[in-house]
């Protein structure tokens, strides 16, 4: 668990973040070549926040805050902050000299725009900042935010991805989602956008103007489309592009590929997000609905092998909701190892006649259909009878979001705090067809809920944390989902490039302080 | 004058057929479960009510659906592909953008396959059942049997990964500032691996056809007559034989061309070629439905005009087609 009150300015020793130690000997100056995969829909973070937009998008556009890999706050665009006792108001100092990359200055009027800018665009925005009173801007430097209550997990909701900044001076006044710069984005971040040949390439550029001198290292960026994984693993082999995102590459090129010659690869960089994997049971009806059953499940499954074989040994098996990366986990839990024979017994007493479940496997590739049949094969083992039942990424979202299935995977973000990523999947108010993202599974615990909700808005950490031991011992006793892995997406990169993870949201916002080795 | 009147009426009859063309793609596009909104608020990992509530409402997917069946038809009789609100763009200026890489990919492989094809075919039913004749059948069948997304890889592990002669995917040297004759030998390298592996397979359909469409021929009386006369067989075979048995190729080459917009997609795919098949498979997959749309309506039009061409074609290699109407 880390510490996240402070009740004093926190000036931060300029920017020095561990990563960028050993100045002397960084070189200026190169071009680098990363896959992003897929193409993403648009580069505009304020209006478009999936993952390839974000990847390419966090090296333009920034916000208040970043996260290092304990998803401490650092500074970004505020250089200091302070959060008073009482939890109730927020104050961020700005850098100064910043400007945006057409040449207008950056001042509080930006972020207090922004706010209302993300108010009608960003659901993740929404959430955190519905426990906000106020923002306002009392000089051109300074941000302050009168809270309407604490809200314990609300100094992680300033990432880059999370809020980022926009131009006020570009979007005041007209129609967001048609604003023809969205096509040639304008941020405050290390990068200018300067080409986008759709198909084939993003190219950015560095900003020379950034406000920390010396940053960034490197000319050129660009962002390679490559549609065909296959594909992806050769340009990386033939070094057309030198760095693999978490993903990037099905996991049976991974291993050949991180042991070639001069290739690096680390886990790091996703603490921050924490992917989450699961399979959601149907808690309605059917087999799924009845607890015995849904514990068997998790008995059945041999959670190790997935991670050997289908994950290369990446990740971790979890213990139930809470990631191990994010804040307040608790291991004090239930434990379901892999043992068939307590999955029978289980099944017995409840009196499991047979009915065949239909599994809905992730449409992400190749990787996740082999993951949906290991988990068919556990499951026949023990006798349940198991239907694959396979849809592309739209039809998959119809029937997830229309609660259309028996079993269904996915996996989850957790930004950090259980009651910013993990309280929605749990939670009876968040029980809303039309949308996957939430409590899918339909479980209903009021006990529970009232928890989540004193949890979420409690100053105090000791007492947040035993709460939220109390949540994870009794959700993992009722087995809402199938917990299966703490997903890790090992980046791969030619060993030359350096520093290119820094964050906990890895490549990001990592490119602002990465360089590479002649 | 008869062919201007032809082409008229086959240019009026092509209207209406585009036109029904586009309403059943819209009944079929939308039928597939999803739509845009929960596609772009999946994708953001996360997603309230009023996001997509906003969504569709922005796409104009909270109308009744034949208010939007209607807008949709106002929009092209009046030649408007109407806007990609995933993409932010006009769906013309996305499908414009892509069209030249898909053409010069497409129309390359089009040609090699038709040239190569019939010539080899030509020299196959030369030396029927010799040497020659065996090799060019076996080559063409194993051309025929491969599968092109097994061929492309192949073509990539050999030629880029092992040899290292010619790029792997793409479409030029991605930031390499070329320009003029530079710029076009480097798009020219880049095209050989995929132009080959999407001209292979109808290189051989168009070889076996040539070959057994001469040897047919060939048995004809007009072609002993010719012989009797004295002619050389050389002379026979391009005039007599060649240009009778050119007939069913052509309706072959009519088909290909018109998948020369839409039927190249897993080649694009392997070979990261930004085209507009991997547009129309990606918005397909996002349930993109103006961008969709927009590319089948083209893709239609292709294969009408390419019809209409096909024909032209036929009454200029044999005269009679046209005259017995």
């Amino acid at each position: 668990m880390k510490h996240l009150r402070l009740t004093t300015f926190l000036v931060a020793a300029a920017m020095a973040t561990g990563a960028t130690t050993g100045a002397m000997a960084q070189q200026d100056g190169g071009r680098l070549d990363l896959i992003v995969q897929p193409e993403p829909p648009g580069l505009m973070l304020g209006l478009v926040q999936n993952g390839p937009t974000q990847m390419v998008a966090g090296q333009i556009y920034e916000s208040l805050l970043r996260y290092n890999k304990d998803l401490e706050p650092q500074p970004s665009l505020a250089k200091e902050w302070e959060i008073a006792e009482d939890g109730m108001t927020y104050t961020f100092k700005l850098q100064e000299g910043v400007t945006w990359h057409d040449g207008e200055p950056f001042t509080s009027a930006d972020v207090v725009f922004s706010t209302v800018f993300l108010q009608d665009n960003h659901a993740r925005f929404r959430g955190a900042f519905s426990h906000v009173e106020s923002v306002e801007a009392p000089d051109d430097l300074t941000i302050v935010i009168k809270m309407k209550e604490p809200y314990g997990p609300f100094i992680n909701a300033f990432e880059a991805g999370s809020m980022p900044i926009v131009p006020k001076h570009i979007y005041e006044g007209t129609d967001y989602a048609t604003n023809e710069m969205n096509n040639t984005p304008i941020g405050t971040g290390p990068y200018k956008f300067v080409e986008w040949e759709k198909g084939s390439f993003i190219h950015l550029t560095k900003n020379e103007d950034y406000y920390i001198d010396g940053l960034p290292h490197i000319d050129d960026l660009y962002y390679r489309v490559v549609p065909d994984a296959a594909s992806r693993a050769v340009a990386f082999e033939t070094g057309e592009v030198q760095v693999l995102p978490g993903g990037a590459v099905e996991n049976w090129d991974v291993k050949r590929l991180t042991e070639m010659e001069g290739v690096c690869s680390t886990s790091d960089g996703w603490e921050f997000f924490a992917p989450h994997a699961w399979m959601w049971l149907n808690n309605r009806e059917g087999p799924t609905s009845n607890k015995l059953f849904r514990q068997a499940v998790m008995y059945a499954m041999d959670r190790e092998f997935v991670k050997d074989v289908v994950w290369n040994g990446y990740g971790t098996v979890p213990t139930g909701p809470v990631s191990s990366k994010t804040n307040f986990y608790s291991d004090d839990v239930p434990q379901y190892p892999h043992d068939p024979e307590k999955a029978k017994e289980l099944l017995a007493e409840m009196g499991y006649d047979g009915t065949p479940v239909r599994l809905l496997p992730l449409p992400y590739g190749e990787t996740w259909q082999r993951w949906a049949e290991a988990v068919k094969q556990n499951l026949e083992e023990v006798g349940i009878k198991v239907d694959i039942d396979s849809a592309d990424v739209a039809g998959w979202n119809e029937k997830t979001a229309n609660w259309d299935y028996d079993m269904a995977f996915t996996y989850l973000y957790q930004y950090g705090d259980p009651a910013l990523g993990v309280a929605r999947n749990y939670v009876e108010s968040q029980i809303k067809k039309g949308s996957p993202w939430n409590n899918v599974e339909g479980y209903v615990n009021p006990e529970m809920d009232k928890m989540w909700e004193a949890a979420a808005l409690e100053p105090d950490n000791a007492k947040r944390q035993e709460m939220y031991t109390t949540i994870q011992k009794q959700i993992v006793e009722d087995v809402p989902v199938a917990w299966l892995l703490e997903i890790e997406f090992p980046t791969i990169y030619r060993c030359n490039v350096k520093n290119l993870i820094t964050t906990g949201i890895g490549l990001n916002d990592g490119l602002r302080d990465a360089w590479i080795e002649e | 004058m008869q062919i201007a009147g032809t082409i008229l009426s086959r240019l009026f009859k092509a209207a209406i057929t585009l036109l029904a063309i586009a309403i059943l793609n819209f009944f079929l596009v939308h039928a597939a479960p999803g739509d845009p909104a929960t596609v772009l608020a999946g994708e953001a990992g996360a997603a309230d009510e009023q996001m997509i509530a906003d969504l569709k409402a922005r796409f104009g997917l909270d109308q009744p659906f034949h208010i939007q069946l209607a807008r949709y038809v106002g929009n092209i009789v009046t030649l408007d592909l109407g806007y990609s609100f995933r993409q932010g763009q006009p769906v013309l200026d996305l499908i414009l953008d892509r069209l030249p890489a898909t053409l010069i990919l497409t129309l390359t492989a089009f040609w090699i396959s038709l040239l190569a094809g019939v010539a080899l075919g030509v020299a196959a039913s030369a030396r029927v059942g010799k040497f020659t004749d065996t090799l060019i059948t076996s080559v063409a069948l194993l051309f025929y049997a491969t599968p092109l997304y097994w061929a492309a890889l192949m073509a990539v592990l050999v030629f880029s990964v092992q040899l290292g002669w010619l790029p792997g995917f793409g479409y030029e040297t991605v930031g390499s500032g070329f320009s003029g004759l530079a710029r076009a030998w480097d798009i020219l390298k880049h095209l050989i691996l995929p132009a080959l592996t999407l001209g292979l397979f109808f290189m051989a359909v168009y070889m076996r056809m040539t070959r057994a469409s001469m040897l047919e021929v060939a048995q004809q009386d007009f072609v002993k007559t010719a012989r009797a006369k004295g002619l050389a067989p050389a002379t026979i075979r391009r005039r007599h034989i060649l240009r009778n048995a050119l007939l069913p190729v052509v309706t072959l080459a009519g088909l290909q061309a018109g998948q020369l917009v839409g039927g190249a997609v897993l080649t694009e795919t392997v070979f990261a070629w930004p085209g507009i098949g991997r547009l129309m498979f990606e918005s397909l997959a996002a349930r993109d439905y103006n961008t969709i749309l927009g590319v089948f309506l083209v893709s239609a039009a292709m294969v009408i005009v390419f019809n209409i061409l096909t024909d032209i074609v036929y009454r200029l290699i044999d005269p009679r087609i046209g005259h017995k109407a």
